[in-house]
Order: C-alpha cells, then sequence, then structure tokens
C-alpha cells in the first residue's frame, strides 16, 4: 500500500468550512486523552465546562466578559498579521493600554463620566501604540525581528506594572496589597443585566466592524494587504511600507491598548497584577483561527471565552491549574495548522506495486 | 569578588546556552522553532519528575532530553511534513508547554531532588579569577563539549554539511539526493532535545525544585541569543553567559539591597536582550548575512523548479 498526496487544484469550500470544527473535535479528544493520564475524567470535565460557560445567564454573561478582550486584542493583532507583521506583544500593550487609562482615571481628576471615559481610551490607545511602534520602528528601520522584541517587552511591560502598583501608585488605603486606589465612579462603565457584562463588551463590537470597514474598504487597509501578500509589488507600486509597518503596528498595539482599558474601567475598577490572565496570548490564536478577518474574530473569540470560563470551573471543580487552558488552545492551533494540510492537499491511497 | 560573578554568569547561563545551541541545530536546517519556551518547560519537569521519582539526576537529564524531543516531533511533523507555518507552530509548542506542565507539574510542586553536586577540575580550578569556570556541576562541562561538538559537526562533517545545506537551499540539496525532509526533522528532534536539557538544568541543578512556568521567557532570550551568535554555537557562550551575567548581576544587586527597585532590576535581561538583539541584527545587515537562505520556508518539493 502507498500513500501519495497530491495537491488539490481547487479545495471545495465545504471542506474549508467544516476543518477547523474537525480541528477543535479531534483537539478535544487528544486533551480528553491527556486528562485521563492526569486521573481526570474528560466527559464530567467537559460537561462541567460546556455547563458553567453556557448553563446560565451568568455563565454567559462571564463569557461575554472573556471575551471582550480576545475580540479587541484579536482584532489588533489581525491587522498586523494581514501586513505579515507579527505582533506577538499583545499582552504587554494590553497591560500598557491598562496602565494608561489607569494613570487618567486616578490623577487626572475629570469629573464628567463622557469625558473621564473617552480621555481613558485615548490614553490606552496612546500608551498601547507607543509600547508596539517601538518593534514597529525597529523592524522598518532596521529589520529587526519584531517576534522577539514585541514577545521580550511584554515581560518588561509587567515589570513596569509591578513597579507602579508595588510603588509610587500602591493603594495608601489598601493595607499594604499591591494594586492602585479604586476608580472613582466616573472611570467605570457601565454594567448591565445585573452581571458583569459592562460597555466594553460593545464597544468591541463596534470594533470589529471599524477594523472590518478600514480593512477591506479603505485605501490604508488595502495597501496594508498588498504589502503584506506581496511587498515587491508594493515597492514597485510606490508605496511607503517603512511608513506601513510604523503605522500598522502603532494601529494594532493601540487596539490592544483598548483592551486594558476595557478590563479596568469595566471589570477591576482600580491597577493590580494580574490585569490580563493571558488575553494577549490567547488573541494571537483569535487572530490566525479567524483567518484574519474581523468577523472571524469575533466568532473565534466567543468560543475562546467558554472555553476560559469553562477552564475556571474546571480549576475550581478539579482543581487544575489555570494555564491548563493553553494546552487546549495549543492543541487547536495543532490540528489547524494540520488541517490545512489536508485542505491543500488531497490523499491518495494506492493498493500494490504502482 | 570577580570569581563569585563569574561563577553565578555561568551557572544563569548554561540552561539559555542549551537552548540556543539546540535553537542553531533547528535554525540551522531552515525550521524555526518558537517552542523553545515551551520544551524548555517540558525538559525541566521531565528531569525533575524523574530524578525524583528514581533519585537519579543522569536518568532526569536523559528524560527531559526525551521528553523534549517528542513533543518537538510535533512540530517537526507539522513544519517539516505538512510544510505548516513554523511560527504559528512554534508558539502553539510553547502554549501546549505551559499547559501540559502545569497540569503534569502540579503534583511535582513542593517536591525536592539533591540537585548536581560540583566536580572540581584538578589543578585548573586553582587557578584565580578564571577558576570558577573549573568548579561547576557536570551539565556545565556538558554544555561547552555540547557547543564544540556541534561546532566540530557543522565544520568538519558531512552529515553537517548536508545539513546545512539543507537550510540554505534545499532544492539543491534534494537534487543531489539529500532528504530535505529527513535533515531537517532530524535536527528538530536533537535541537528539542537539547532545549529541554536547558530546562533541566533549571530544575536540577540552577533552583533544584519545580514551579510552574519556572523558565520566565528564557526560551525567547534563547530564540533572540541565536540572531546575536550569527548560527554559529561557538558565539552562542559569549551570548548565553552575557544574559547569564546580566541575570546574576541583578540578583546580587537584589540580594545586596541597592535602591533601584527589583521590578525595575528585573527587567533588565529583557531590556538588555532587546538591545543585543537590535545590534547584532544592525550589524548583520551589512555585508553578506550568515542567516540560513531558506529559514522559515517550508520545503515543498513540488514547487521545485
Amino acid at each position: 500500500m502507498r500513500i501519495r498526496f497530491e495537491k488539490r487544484l481547487e479545495a471545495s469550500k465545504a471542506f474549508r468550512i467544516t476543518a477547523p470544527f474537525v480541528a477543535v473535535a479531534f483537539s478535544l479528544l487528544t486533551a480528553g486523552i491527556i486528562m485521563l493520564f492526569a486521573d481526570i475524567n474528560p466527559l464530567e470535565a467537559y460537561k462541567d465546562m460546556i455547563m458553567e460557560a453556557l448553563g446560565t445567564s451568568y455563565g454567559i454573561s462571564e463569557t461575554l466578559v472573556k471575551a471582550t478582550p480576545l475580540i479587541i486584542c484579536g482584532l489588533g493583532i489581525s491587522i498586523a498579521f494581514r501586513m505579515q507583521l507579527w505582533n506577538i506583544g499583545a499582552e504587554g500593550q494590553l497591560v500598557m493600554g491598562a496602565i494608561g487609562a489607569s494613570g487618567v482615571a486616578l490623577f487626572s481628576g475629570i469629573e464628567s463620566h463622557f469625558l473621564m471615559i473617552a480621555a481613558m481610551i485615548a490614553a490606552s490607545m496612546l500608551s498601547g501604540g507607543l509600547w508596539a511602534v517601538v518593534s514597529g520602528f525597529l523592524k522598518a528601520k532596521y529589520r529587526v525581528n519584531e517576534i522577539i522584541v514585541t514577545l521580550l517587552m511584554n515581560y518588561i511591560a509587567i515589570s513596569i506594572l509591578s513597579l507602579l502598583i508595588y510603588g509610587r501608585w500602591k493603594d495608601p488605603s489598601g493595607f499594604n496589597f499591591p494594586h492602585s486606589a479604586q476608580f472613582a465612579e466616573a472611570a467605570r462603565m457601565t454594567y448591565y443585566f445585573d452581571s458583569r457584562l459592562h460597555t466594553g463588551f460593545f464597544i468591541a463590537l463596534v470594533l470589529v466592524f471599524l477594523v472590518y470597514v478600514f480593512m477591506e474598504k479603505t485605501v490604508y487597509g488595502y495597501e496594508v494587504r498588498v504589502i503584506g501578500d506581496n511587498p515587491n509589488a508594493a515597492k514597485y507600486a510606490g508605496m511607503n511600507i517603512t511608513g506601513a509597518i510604523i503605522g500598522t503596528m502603532f494601529l494594532s498595539g493601540a487596539i490592544a491598548g483598548i483592551a486594558g482599558f476595557s478590563e479596568v474601567s469595566g471589570v477591576q475598577y482600580r491597577l493590580q497584577e494580574g490585569v490580563s490572565i493571558g488575553y494577549g496570548y490567547t488573541a494571537i490564536i483569535v487572530a490566525w483561527l479567524a483567518r484574519r478577518s474581523a468577523l472571524g474574530v469575533l466568532i473565534v473569540s466567543l468560543i475562546m471565552g467558554i472555553l476560559l470560563v469553562g477552564g475556571d470551573s474546571l480549576q475550581i471543580m478539579w482543581q487544575l491549574p489555570v494555564a491548563f487552558v493553553n494546552l487546549f488552545q495549543g492543541l487547536i492551533l495543532f490540528f489547524v495548522l494540520s488541517s490545512d494540510f489536508f485542505i491543500a492537499n488531497k490523499m491518495r491511497i494506492t493498493w500494490g506495486k504502482s | 569578588m570577580i570569581e563569585v560573578l563569574l561563577d553565578a554568569t555561568i551557572r544563569a547561563g548554561t540552561s539559555i546556552l542549551f537552548a540556543t545551541t539546540g535553537a542553531i541545530i533547528m535554525e540551522r536546517s531552515g525550521v524555526i522553532n518558537l517552542g523553545i519556551e515551551g520544551l524548555m518547560l517540558i525538559g525541566a519537569l521531565a528531569g525533575f519528575a524523574t530524578a525524583n521519582l528514581t533519585g537519579s539526576l543522569f536518568l532526569g537529564v536523559c528524560a527531559s532530553f526525551l521528553a523534549a524531543l517528542a513533543a518537538g516531533a510535533i512540530h517537526g511533523f507539522i513544519t517539516v511534513y505538512l510544510r505548516g507555518n513554523q511560527i504559528v507552530c512554534g508558539l502553539s509548542l510553547t502554549m501546549f508547554g505551559i499547559g501540559f506542565t502545569a497540569l503534569f507539574g502540579q503534583k511535582m510542586v513542593g517536591k525536592t531532588i539533591t540537585e548536581f553536586s560540583r566536580t572540581e577540575i584538578p589543578f585548573l580550578s586553582s587557578i584565580p579569577f578564571i577558576n570558577p569556570l573549573f568548579r561547576q556541576d557536570m551539565l556545565v562541562y556538558f554544555s561547552i563539549l555540547l557547543v564544540i561538538g556541534v561546532h566540530f559537526f557543522f565544520r568538519r562533517t558531512k552529515w553537517g554539511l548536508y545539513l546545512r545545506s539543507v537550510g540554505e537551499n534545499p532544492a539543491a540539496a534534494d537534487t543531489s539526493g539529500i532528504s530535505v525532509t529527513r535533515y531537517r526533522m532530524m535536527a528538530v528532534l536533537v535541537g528539542s532535545g537539547f532545549a529541554g536539557i536547558g530546562g533541566a538544568y533549571l530544575s536540577l541543578a540552577y533552583t533544584p525544585f519545580w514551579v510552574e512556568n519556572m523558565t520566565a521567557g528564557r526560551g525567547w532570550i534563547a530564540v533572540a541569543l541565536v540572531i546575536f551568535s550569527q548560527w554559529n554555537s561557538t558565539r552562542a557562550v559569549f551570548g548565553a553567559y552575557l544574559f547569564g551575567g546580566i541575570d546574576a548581576l541583578q540578583l546580587r544587586m537584589q540580594a545586596i539591597g541597592t535602591d533601584i527597585s527589583a521590578h525595575v532590576l528585573q527587567m533588565l535581561p529583557y531590556l538588555f536582550t532587546i538591545i543585543v538583539l537590535v545590534i547584532s541584527t544592525i550589524r548583520l545587515g551589512k555585508g553578506t548575512t550568515p542567516e540560513p537562505e531558506s529559514l522559515g520556508i517550508p520545503y515543498d518539493r513540488e514547487d521545485r523548479k
């Protein structure tokens, strides 16, 4: 028997759409087998995850709350991915965004709710964007590998966060806990339905629309796509690639920064450690699985939200570490990457000698 | 004082040295692996768990090599055989490694082992100033031998030459009868194994215990140092010890208690790595780059022209 692979001339549309779901099914199966080795009943664990994330209205609202930063960061990353810029630093950009927004909330003294929120968003975009633009500048000017720079800057951003909340920004009446003072009412986003669902989720939806329009309908978005697909053609067409790299990286980081604003103003009402539980990293998967489309980011984020809320329940009911969710995420990507091969190639099995 | 710092530098740098060497082997064959961080974690846990169970550090090191090799096989299979995106696959490997070790490492938290003891090399260990070099544990000596061995392998052996040609021009290598997939796969397996030993150095020698995420970004620093060392294992020694020196210095400053906040000191190794990366990239930009020509590009035989 021989197995041969041949390139498909055209992949069937049905297969393209079902492939990611098949990949997710395979990763659930594999994770289940791994769970068995850790003495966990996977069927029970999966049931708990689904019930926790979707079984109650509270669960659903929690899923949306967790999906919010993923949507926002995923949009930011997908813009960079469109240009083949590997921004792996959304985690750090989110943290810097949270720091910027918190700075405004704590020290600006603005009293109007509307003005305060607007100023916080602006600050978060500026700090997240400037954080990302460092690697954009290095990439555009000196061709420094942006993957490594954005990633290492995550660690630096988290150190800056610690520096502030253990130092200057520490809550004077916080019994020495490492967090900032609570935000005034003006700096808190409204929440809805008696749950933790906050305005940030709707901001995320608006951003999905804006990014879609930006990428698909504007000249700049068109340029980003052309530069990503074929930098040489773009150069011949006279596009400013250096400027585009820097600009795109700024935009990408600025959007991830909004996620930081959304977390401090919508969920935590103060700056503290763990402002992100790895949202920036999960958003990389989101952007990749979404095939860089804004609407895709929304859908995949909701699925990842289920995984995160379900993962929390595993932590409580099964004493599993939170990082366990990473195992799922890694597996999903492995299987999606493998499925890409089967979309592009067809397998032909021949019997006997050929 | 110099001796103390040199000693701390070597100990802090060795884990990175293993990982960087592993990454160099892979990248020489044309495969980028951003999963080093995950591989190190898998190696650290496998090594620690085995040493804890069997009481043998040697078996621990072997286990770390094999466990990371097995995890690296996923990366190899997807990127070499299925021609998947190397960057995304490596990132997934890191995530997988973090999650996997968090799950299985839970039971290992709080357990102890007897770490590697130091072996003094007679005569050499009494030379002033550089004597810390010769008062190290077996893994440190092994890392140096490995670096020399890898250098020799790439420069002096037929297989090393083939491996390099696979990374430079896979189509040409293929035409002359070298199996690109087999060489790349071997490089990924062996390189991943050494990254695993890099992790095991942390849990078996540097800080003999297991905690979740104990590599703390060293895998990423190792990836950055590949560029600094220009894909050359002997240069990797300088990179790794440079990082080790900064790390040792900041830990020492924390211990003495300076006015500088511990959080500022903690960011120094990362900041420093970025600066080193920028400088070495700019230097690489002038003249011909030693970067393997087809680094990161999957090889598809049917595309051969």
